[in-house]
């Protein structure tokens, strides 16, 4: 069975969806990711979506469970990369994906959750990777 | 001698041409056409040649349904005549009367070629009145359509012009609202403001709605879904430019704006500048400096 695979960078575990997300991939990418968690130990999660052209309740909801589920881990989920059209779709079914952290690109994305990370282990606030 | 109508129009046609076209340049010199100086007189002249002879062609080949095959290239033509008039900006009595001033004349030709043959004139006339009459409203009837196109295109013109997005800063975009906010607008600042944002990789966008002069419980929600798109593509969003009656007016209809608001767009650059880690600094004494 096809799956998405997940990929271990530190701390984060990077996920980019490159194939139009069908009901049962999107299961198992759930059920990969929370196993993934439990067993790196992760603390951030990293949705890399800007090849995603097609979203569906299903999807946004999935997108929801996830980050609910990494939370309960103990892990920050960030969404990077949302097209506009995909953006405004969600918008329009009324998921507006409350309690997800969202960034423009990987880049910020990672940023967001090394900041994140950096401010919990009490390195204090050195915002680095972020533009000045 | 007996003739149908439509032999009798092209005979009458092909006899007086010349006569007719000078008669009907003649009255299209005294309408308006040409006094307003939209129009060269020779360029009219070539437009009825052109029409005289396509209609005579027309009547040749048998027929009086104008909206038969036969009739098609003459039909084309004054499209195309009527479509350029509307751009042009005649008045829809200019347009009509370019056709409907040619049976004025076509009728004092047929009275001079068929004067004597009652029922010769009768079929003539009434040939003529049918096609003419049906060139006419056809014509007036591109004239409506492209006028309508052009007011589309002015409507989308403005809604792309109203809807600018401006750069204020690296990450930082602006997007000044004016007029009235309706679904399809809103749609159309959304897509331009989500684009920008993927363009110019912004962090932060201002929704300045000092231009805006009502919001109600509708326009709320289109902004709310505008802020919640450009949060899901990972840019903060900040509502300045709220004026007072506005916010009397939101407060009371139980509108609530989720969202950071500001009272100017000076304020949100401010806070959009201290977000992304930046600051603005008057250098010391400027006054001094310049003496």
């Amino acid at each position: 069975m096809e799956r998405i695979p997940i990929l271990k960078l530190g701390g984060v575990l990077i996920v980019t969806i490159q194939v139009d997300m069908h009901d049962h991939l999107a299961l198992a990418l759930e059920e990969d990711l929370t196993a993934m968690i439990v067993r790196t130990g992760a603390r951030g999660v990293l949705i890399e979506i800007s090849a995603l052209e097609i979203v569906d309740s299903f999807i946004g909801r999935m997108l929801v469970s996830i980050a609910a589920i990494a939370r309960v881990l103990d892990a920050e989920t960030v969404v990077a990369g949302m097209r506009p059209a995909v953006a405004i779709t969600l918008v329009e079914l009324g998921l507006e994906l409350t309690g997800i952290r969202t960034a423009l690109n990987v880049e910020r994305g990672m940023a967001l959750i090394q900041a994140r990370l950096s401010e919990e282990d009490g390195h204090g606030s050195d915002r680095d990777g972020l533009e000045s | 001698m007996t003739m149908d109508g439509a032999g009798v129009l092209e005979r009458t046609l092909a006899e007086d041409e010349v006569t007719i076209l000078d008669a009907w340049i003649a009255s299209l010199r005294d309408g308006t056409s040409l006094r307003s100086g939209r129009i060269r007189e020779a360029e009219l002249r070539t437009q009825a040649k052109t029409v005289l002879g396509l209609l005579r062609e027309a009547l040749a080949g048998g027929g009086l349904d104008a909206d038969a095959e036969g009739f098609a290239s003459i039909r084309e033509t004054l499209a195309d005549i009527s479509r350029s008039r509307a751009i042009q900006g005649f008045t829809p009595t200019d347009t009509a009367n370019f056709v409907f001033s040619l049976k004025e004349r076509v009728f004092e030709a047929l009275v001079k070629t068929h004067g004597t043959d009652a029922q010769g004139l009768a079929a003539g006339t009434w040939a003529a009145s049918k096609v003419l009459d049906r060139l006419g409203l056809q014509t007036m009837e591109v004239f409506l359509a492209s006028r309508e196109e052009v007011i589309g295109r002015q409507g989308q013109e403005i809604a792309e012009l109203s809807t600018p997005v401006v750069r204020l800063w690296d990450g930082i975009l602006a997007l000044p609202l004016i007029g009235t906010l309706d679904s399809a607008r809103t749609g159309v600042v959304m897509e331009n403001l989500l684009q920008a944002i993927v363009d110019e990789e912004a962090e932060i966008a201002i929704i300045d709605i000092t231009g805006v002069p009502t919001v109600d419980t509708l326009v709320a929600q289109h902004l709310l879904k505008t802020v919640a798109a450009a949060r899901l593509m990972g840019a903060d969003c900040i509502v300045s430019g709220i004026r007072p009656q506005i916010a009397q007016t939101m407060v009371h209809l139980g509108v609530e704006l989720n969202v950071v608001s500001k009272a100017t767009l000076a304020d949100a650059f401010a806070v959009a500048l201290r977000r992304t880690g930046r600051k603005v600094v008057r250098q010391q004494a400027p006054a001094e400096e310049r003496r």
